[in-house]
């Protein structure tokens, strides 16, 4: 180990600080009894209690939670499906221009993304609404889900499935029964970014949600221009409380499993010898 | 025990389980199979050997059923399989990387295909049970694929490829990935659990001793097409070109010009010499067709002196003549003027249908002494039982300027002129450092000794450059070995144990 030097230490202290202090900032005045944000006024937990009071906060973020399940499952389904297509079908007319199509929308300006997709849904006569936002969410979270499981299928051992057919299977139960728990890791991933993608996506939500839904980032953004109150704090450090533990225990979930399957190479590496 | 040999191909009542019927496969403009007609029969041991790329692999997943072919069908007792997918077909693959399923146990794995199948739970559990203990799986049933090591993981394939019991078992490099000693047990270990499910096994491999250990019959493939399929030991003693015998084992290739010899002269048969020499010739060779080939040429009842051989080679290597035979003497006195070959040609083309079969006096030296033949046998060590006087019959073999031709006493026929090869395995050359009194010798010099432990392999320059390996067995831990680098050598070979290549 090194020794921690003044430089070492100070560039460290500097960098999180750079990365932490808004939102530690953010946490502290969310406890803040005061109305105003930039004044202390001594410690308080009124506004966790007018947030809970607050139904447009509340009917906020029930669609966003609604909008991110079924647009990142949807999400999933498509880009899995999509993933598989493309790293199995082998050499057909115009792959390479399909999988392009594909992962265009990750580098496309979300602004443009959403600005077509308002058109689209104005030209077809489709109310803005919860629909509309899950359709759009779905549009763009897919092609991530489908780089992260694409990914991991082009390492993925061909003759599995060749065995599951040989043994028996259709091709459908092969993918069911063998390609689908052993790449289930990814597409759990995959998921998971396409929720937090819908969770805290702003441009895309506001060309395409209407009067009737509105998300939780729109909500937070329209208050704010008639100024912060501490109410959004507490919201705020709610969210970062919820990201904070499930980031913790992923995190020691996967590197419990980790140390599990080591242990058990070892005993079978001795058990050879 | 020819009643109890294997070998249903030269049954021709015995109906084949696989049959390739002028099968081709081509990948866009690359042939990999070229029409190749095959059977293979049921509990056979059948080996698909040959180099990486040689289509190997391509046949076996067209029996899988993950390739079809272009064109030409394969039937599976006598049904055409083309249109049966590879899970409905009585055909199970053991995989080069074994493929088990990582998220099942040992038990699920083995399970997995009888699962499919609808079977009811306890003659699952019944059938996994048999496996699990036929592969000697029991204490690991439980345990992930990961859980476990190579060899085990190996038979985990096995037994789940086994569990449904097909017609087919198709194994792929199935011992690729063990280290030599596990590699051996477990060829062994292959060919027990084969003799007792009775299933038909058909391997593909690039290791030559995998494949002669393991199979009943081996074919060798070379470029989408199979170049021989015969038992191992055929494959070995009698290939039937030069790429086969290149491929399997080693071998020293002799290209020259052959030359009909004369055939053999009657009387010498009659000597109790010359019954010792034709016997165990006979012995070792017993499959090749042209055994009786020297008998054949013998119908056309020209006996010849057999020291003299048609061909004309004054300084061929024929110490019998050269050896001290006091009682030969006489005997050489009586000679008269002997035919050459134009003569003789003459003779048999035109005069013999006039004039009847040419009769000649017997000549011949008269049969050694005991003495004498224990000097020979002492001399000749490295050599059989044979002697030079070469029986008639057989080729000559032009291989180099300023060397002896070689003789070999088998072999197909020939044309006079034609080109063939000479291929010779080490382990039947001899090797001294006087002249042995063989059918074929050469003087050569040794430039490698490799000390293998159970056997030396000495590399031998001849006179003309050429390198020629000879092998001897190592069958005394404390011996001298006398022949050492840049020693001038004597390799020799009976006359039989050259094999003689037209392609």
């Amino acid at each position: 180990m090194k020794r921690l030097t003044w430089f070492n230490t100070t560039s460290l202290t500097l960098g999180f600080a750079f990365l932490y202090l808004p939102m530690i900032i953010l946490v502290i005045y969310s406890f803040n009894a005061s109305q105003l944000v930039t004044v202390w006024a001594g410690f308080s937990t009124k506004w966790y209690g007018e947030l809970l009071r607050n139904e447009a906060f509340l009917d906020a973020a029930w669609v966003t939670l609604q909008v991110a399940v079924v647009s990142s499952t949807i999400a999933t389904v498509l880009g899995t499906m999509a993933a598989y297509v493309l790293v199995r079908a082998g050499r057909f007319w115009g792959r390479t221009l399909f999988s392009g199509m594909i992962y265009a929308p990750l580098v496309m300006p979300e602004v443009i993304t959403g600005l077509s997709l308002l058109l689209l849904f104005i030209g077809i006569g489709l109310d803005r609404g919860v629909l509309t936002i899950i359709l759009a969410h779905t549009t763009f979270s897919m092609c991530f889900v489908s780089v992260v499981v694409s990914s991991r299928l082009v390492s993925f051992d061909r003759s599995l499935e060749e065995a599951a057919l040989d043994l028996g299977c259709s091709p459908f139960q092969a993918f069911r029964l063998v390609t689908l728990p052993i790449i289930a890791p990814a597409v759990i991933s995959g998921w998971l970014l396409a929720f937090t993608l819908s969770l805290d996506d702003l441009v895309i939500a506001s060309f395409t949600a209407g009067p009737s839904a509105t998300t939780l980032p729109i909500k937070i953004w329209s208050s704010i221009r008639l100024g912060v109150s501490p109410e959004i704090n507490a919201l705020s450090t709610i969210l970062i409380g919820i990201v904070a533990v499930g980031v913790v225990t992923a995190s020691l979930v996967s590197k419990r499993q980790l140390m599990r399957q080591d242990a058990d190479e070892k005993a079978a590496v001795r058990a050879e010898a | 025990m020819p009643e109890t040999k294997f070998a249903p191909w030269t049954d021709p009542n015995e109906k084949p389980l696989i049959q390739f019927r002028n099968v081709t496969k081509r990948f866009g403009t690359f042939t990999a199979i070229d029409d190749q007609s095959f059977d293979i029969y049921a509990k056979e041991f059948f080996a698909l050997l040959g180099p990486s790329g040689c289509g190997k692999t391509t046949m076996m997943r067209m029996l899988a059923g993950f390739e079809t072919p272009t064109e030409g069908t394969i039937l599976l007792g006598g049904r055409d399989i083309a249109p049966i997918p590879p899970n409905k077909r009585e055909v199970n693959m053991m995989f080069q990387s074994y493929a088990l399923f990582p998220h099942l146990s040992v038990r699920d794995n083995i399970a997995f295909g009888l699962k499919r199948d609808k079977l009811p739970a306890d003659r699952i559990a019944a059938r996994v049970d048999e496996m699990l203990k036929l592969t000697r799986l029991e204490k690991f049933a439980s345990r992930k694929p990961h859980q476990i090591s190579g060899g085990q993981r190996q038979r985990v394939a096995l037994a789940r490829s086994l569990a449904k019991g097909p017609k087919l078992l198709l194994l792929d490099e199935p011992l690729g990935a063990l280290d030599a000693k596990l590699r051996q047990d477990t060829q062994f270990e292959l060919m027990d659990i084969q003799e007792k499910t009775g299933t038909t096994f058909v391997i593909v491999t690039h290791d030559q001793e995998e494949a002669m250990t393991v199979a009943s019959r081996v074919a060798v493939m070379d470029d989408g097409r199979i170049v021989q399929i015969a038992t191992p030991d055929e494959i070995y003693e009698a290939p039937n070109s030069a790429y086969v015998a290149d491929f399997i084992g080693d071998v020293t290739l002799f290209s020259g010009t052959a030359m009909n010899r004369a055939p053999e002269a009657e009387p010498i048969q009659e000597t109790a010499e010359a019954g010792t020499e034709a016997a165990p010739e006979e012995a070792e060779n017993p499959e090749t067709e042209t055994v009786d080939t020297p008998k054949a040429v013998t119908d056309i009842g020209v006996p010849v002196e057999p020291e003299a051989p048609i061909s004309g080679e004054p300084d061929a290597p024929e110490p019998a003549r050269a050896e001290p035979a006091p009682a030969a003497a006489p005997a050489k006195a009586a000679r008269g003027p002997q035919p050459n070959r134009m003569g003789l040609w003459l003779h048999d083309k035109l005069w013999a249908k006039v004039f009847g079969p040419r009769t000649d006096i017997v000549r011949q030296l008269p049969p050694p002494s005991d003495a004498e033949r224990t000097l020979k046998s002492a001399e000749t060590e490295p050599v059989s039982a044979e002697t030079s006087r070469a029986p008639g019959g057989g080729i000559t073999i032009d291989w180099a300027e300023g060397q002896p031709p070689l003789i070999a006493l088998d072999g197909p026929e020939v044309k006079d002129g034609q080109q063939v090869q000479l291929a010779l395995r080490p382990e039947k050359v001899g090797i001294s450092k006087t002249k042995p009194d063989a059918v074929n010798a050469l003087k050569g010099k040794v430039i490698d000794i490799a000390y293998l432990g159970n056997l030396s392999t000495y590399h031998v320059e001849l006179e003309n450059g050429m390198m020629i390996k000879a092998q001897l067995a190592n069958t005394r831990r404390i011996s001298r070995r006398d022949i050492t680098w840049e020693d001038e050598v004597w390799v020799s070979w009976t006359g039989t144990a050259g094999v003689v290549l037209t392609s």
